[in-house]
């Protein structure tokens, strides 16, 4: 039997994906410039779906990639906040510099917890992290220094002199209360491309295929030597610096903080979970459709107090049981469409095998 | 009339077909032996007639009613009960409890009643209380058989009993078929072991690669036409 | 601090989470379904006893009688029509359907009943207390107490006592098996949702008579339904009632010390007990 098979290459790129980077860059450049074109509220509703991006999705490599389903990345939301005002208030930083430490802080707590929570598995490791975030919200409630139970704000003045807002209010000649929304909106913007440009890279990468194959099996993948407990320890601090960093920028934003606000299970969960449930769950683009899909709906239903949460709940359970690939999975899966291509194919090389011989013949 | 029957049954795994077109009729009072290799379908025949496996609703009859689509439930309340392969006693059950859900979806007057089963396996009264898989393989076989036998079927499904099993332990059960045939129960065995299978049936069906190779009465098969049968024809 | 006295409380105080607890215990053991929902079931079960209160002037206790079937057959059909769409292989269904079913389970209450804080009123039970010893003792929790008690003791007669808590432990052993044994998994599932929501319709009314409820509190019900089933071990339903009261003493001493600890310190215990017995005090070995 002779077989030739030269030329076989494993792959991601498709014409749809080349197409789409394109896209992408045209898109990220105008969302640079944006801020000089758009009113203020426009700037603070783009920076509210870029941040809700960011924690979808974090959110979405850990329950959708890795299998970790959490109910309490409000713990690092909170954390984060926290550990950025402590920055500012009692050491004095810039906020600019306390948020990147949050980041650090937060990955630090989440190197504490798992500990723990990695002893669990399914249902109990999602209640458990909801036990984690309530522990860390208490006791930050008995720190009196940043307000206690009833919170505490920035001093003022702190987020219009961090840096680069006045070069910002200086250069596009803008008050310095817009000079701050601008600059946070640049840096939820880079932290938005950051978090989607790691998970890709993840997901490509070997680490992305040992990950699909702890969730999909654990045991046949440690078999064949993956670390389950590393990576899966390495995506949760990963999620919780993630989620650290954007939930003290957001603080930033809003110069405000109290425990309830601060780790609130609906704003940084549930919202978060709905998201990425509705865009479409183990997918980089589900969450950006869920965002929007998200936006919209808070628009249309934002006076309808607890009917709003209700119809979203219902979505997301009609969802979940009907269509649980979500909005993006509905139209890839009719399509085959990838814009962020991680399916990896094998391309080259000829379609026959010549073979003379064998059992029959 | 048959008392069961199967026509041209089909069944398949996903992608993969197990069964192709495979025809069986056992009548009442009759022991039917199936023979095959691993892989035959053996035991995906069985499953389809005790509604593990949904085929189509003709493929499967019994007393003249079709029950290819019912599911287990309702195809042991009809009265087919399966000894299913590798015993699969409940651990959190005890022998008696292991016994005694038998009857959970046909509680049918009878000749086997809790003690009648003790009376057949007297070793399993001493270890009524034991956790049903602390018992050795023998013992739990002879459970399995009993928690069929207790919903009085009309019909028993035994699959690979001898399945890792010392001869004389597999000897002792059959030892225990002629009590059951003359309770009236119609018996199908599903046996890698084909000399128990010719010493108890009264006709046997070879299957290989899913497909019904050789029927017939013991004593009407030549160890040669079992052979080709259950191997295929010879490669040289 | 009188310390006998703290501790007491803590134990009465346990078997209200025991009761939180068995519920979810017993669904979990059976199906491996943990429901996100079920401490807004309890708070849910609370409004309908009031609202029967309410409604029929009956007194709480025959309010809670009246309930019991209207919450059994709310279980049933959640397990029937929704949760047994969501059991399989994959864990996310489960678990996003049950917290979607809690959001939803919570505003629709504060849609219907307000965030208003509410209590279910006894009357003079609710302040009796009797004195054994030094120490005096509350009568709502003791009966709480006992109550907890005597549900554990039913449902372990029912588990081990009746055709019924065979096809229990059949199904959650093989599913397929006592299939061939004639036990519908579907049913069988659903009859033990609505038993889980019997307890709970129990569990609702001494915490309606406990202290003030409101549509936002079932949350942290789970939370400490949670802890007192993973402290006791999976399996065991006097484990359970051992995590309840470890947690309920763990609070009360705690309080004692600064009544702001009092939930930190329960949680705590339950950390606690994780990092040195992560299987729980008395899980069942089969585990």
């Amino acid at each position: 039997m002779d077989t030739t098979a030269p030329g076989w290459r494993v792959e991601t790129r498709t014409t749809a994906s080349t197409v789409f980077a394109g896209v992408l860059g045209l898109a990220v450049a105008m969302a640079v410039v944006a801020p000089l074109f758009v009113s203020r509220g426009t700037v603070q509703n783009l920076f509210f779906i870029l941040t809700m991006l960011v924690l979808a999705q974090s959110w979405n490599m850990l329950a959708g990639f890795a299998g970790l389903v959490s109910v309490g990345q409000q713990a690092f939301v909170g954390f984060g906040a926290y550990a950025m005002f402590a920055c500012v208030i009692l050491f004095k930083l810039d906020p600019l510099a306390a948020i990147g430490l949050s980041g650090v802080a937060a990955a630090l707590l989440a190197a504490l917890t798992s500990r723990f929570l990695f002893r669990l598995h399914g249902a109990y490791f999602a209640i458990g992290s909801w036990v984690i975030a309530e522990v860390v919200r208490l006791l930050l409630a008995q720190w009196k220094a940043l307000g206690g139970g009833t919170g505490t704000s920035l001093p003022t003045g702190v987020t219009r002199e961090m840096w680069g807002v006045g070069a910002v209010g200086h250069l596009f000649g803008l008050r310095p209360a817009q000079a701050t929304d601008v600059v946070c909106y640049w840096l939820a913007l880079v932290l938005a491309i950051v978090t989607i440009g790691f998970v890709y890279r993840l997901l490509r990468s070997r680490q992305g295929l040992a990950l699909a194959a702890v969730r999909d099996n654990q045991e046949a993948a440690r078999s064949i030597g993956v670390d389950a407990r590393g990576l899966k320890t390495f995506v949760y601090l990963a999620a919780a610096f993630l989620t650290g960093l954007v939930g003290a920028l957001i603080y930033v934003q809003k110069a405000r903080i109290s425990p309830d606000a601060a780790f609130s299970v609906v704003d940084w969960t549930a919202y978060v979970i709905f998201i990425v449930v509705i865009g479409g769950i183990g997918t980089i683009e589900g969450p950006i459709i869920g965002v929007l899909v998200f936006f919209l709906l808070q628009n249309m239903l934002a006076d309808y107090g607890s009917w709003y949460l209700l119809v979203l709940g219902l979505i997301g359970i009609i969802v979940m049981l009907f269509a649980p690939q979500g909005l993006w999975g509905l139209f890839a899966n009719r399509s085959g469409i990838q814009f962020f291509p991680v399916r990896r194919m094998l391309r080259g090389g000829p379609i026959s095998i010549k073979c003379k011989g064998g059992p029959h013949g | 009339m048959a008392l069961l029957e199967t026509r041209a049954l089909t069944a398949t795994y996903g992608d993969f077909q197990a069964l192709f077109g495979v025809d069986m009729t056992l009548d009442a009072g009759e022991t039917v032996a199936v023979v095959g290799a691993n892989g035959a379908g053996k035991t995906t025949l069985m499953r389809s007639i005790a509604g593990v496996l949904r085929n189509g609703s003709d493929q499967i009859r019994f007393d003249d009613e079709p029950i290819g689509t019912l599911p287990a439930p309702e195809v042991i309340a009809r009265g087919i009960a399966m000894v299913p392969e590798g015993r699969k006693l409940f651990p959190s059950l005890s022998v008696e409890e292991n016994l005694l859900i038998g009857r959970y979806g046909r509680a049918v007057e009878g000749p086997w009643s809790l003690n009648a089963i003790y009376d057949l396996f007297p070793v399993l009264k001493d270890r009524r209380n034991s956790p049903g898989t602390a018992l050795s393989g023998g013992q739990q076989q002879m459970v399995a058989i009993g928690r069929a036998l207790i919903s009085n079927p009309r019909v028993l499904l035994c699959d690979e009993i001898s399945l890792g099993l010392a001869p004389i332990v597999i000897r002792d059960i059959y030892a225990t078929f002629p009590r059951i045939r003359a309770s009236g129960a119609s018996i199908v065995i599903v046996e890698q072991d084909i000399g128990q299978a010719l010493r108890v049936a009264d006709r046997l069906y070879c299957l290989m690669e899913g497909r019904v190779t050789l029927e017939g009465p013991p004593a009407a098969l030549s160890r040669e036409a079992i052979h080709a049968a259950y191997f295929g024809a010879s490669r040289s | 601090m009188n310390w006998l006295d703290t501790i007491i409380q803590g134990v009465l105080l346990g078997g209200l989470y025991a009761l939180f607890a068995a519920g979810l215990s017993l669904v979990f053991g059976i199906m491996r379904l943990v429901n996100l929902a079920h401490g807004d079931l309890i708070v849910l079960a609370a409004f309908l006893i009031l609202a029967l209160v309410t409604a029929l002037g009956l007194n709480p206790f025959l309010a809670t009688l009246v309930a019991i079937p209207i919450m059994f057959g709310l279980g049933w059909l959640l397990q029937s029509q929704l949760l047994n769409r969501t059991l399989g292989p994959d864990i996310l269904p489960p678990l996003l359907v049950t917290f979607g079913l809690s959001i939803v389970i919570q505003n629709a209450l504060l849609e219907g009943f307000s965030a208003d804080s509410r209590r279910i009123t006894v009357g003079p039970l609710e302040s009796a207390t009797f004195a054994l010893g030094t120490i005096n003792i509350g009568v709502m929790p003791l009966l709480t107490f006992l109550s907890s008690v005597a549900v554990i003791i039913g449902l372990n007669q029912l588990f081990y006592r009746t055709s019924l808590g065979r096809a229990f432990r059949a199904t959650s052993d093989d599913r397929i098996t006592a299939g061939l044994m004639g036990v519908r998994p579907d049913r069988i599932f659903a009859t033990a949702t609505g038993i889980a929501m019997v307890v709970v319709t129990v569990a609702a009314l001494y915490l309606g008579t406990r202290a003030n409820f409101d549509p936002t509190i079932g949350p942290a019900r789970l939370i400490y339904a949670f802890e007192a089933v993973i402290i006791g071990g999976l399996g065991s339903l006097w484990g359970t009632l051992a995590g309840g009261v470890i947690i309920g003493v763990a609070q009360t001493l705690g309080a004692a010390v600064n009544p702001e600890w009092q939930i930190l310190s329960g949680h705590i215990a339950f950390l606690a007990v994780l990092l040195f017995k992560p299987r729980g005090l008395f899980p069942r070995s089969a585990e």
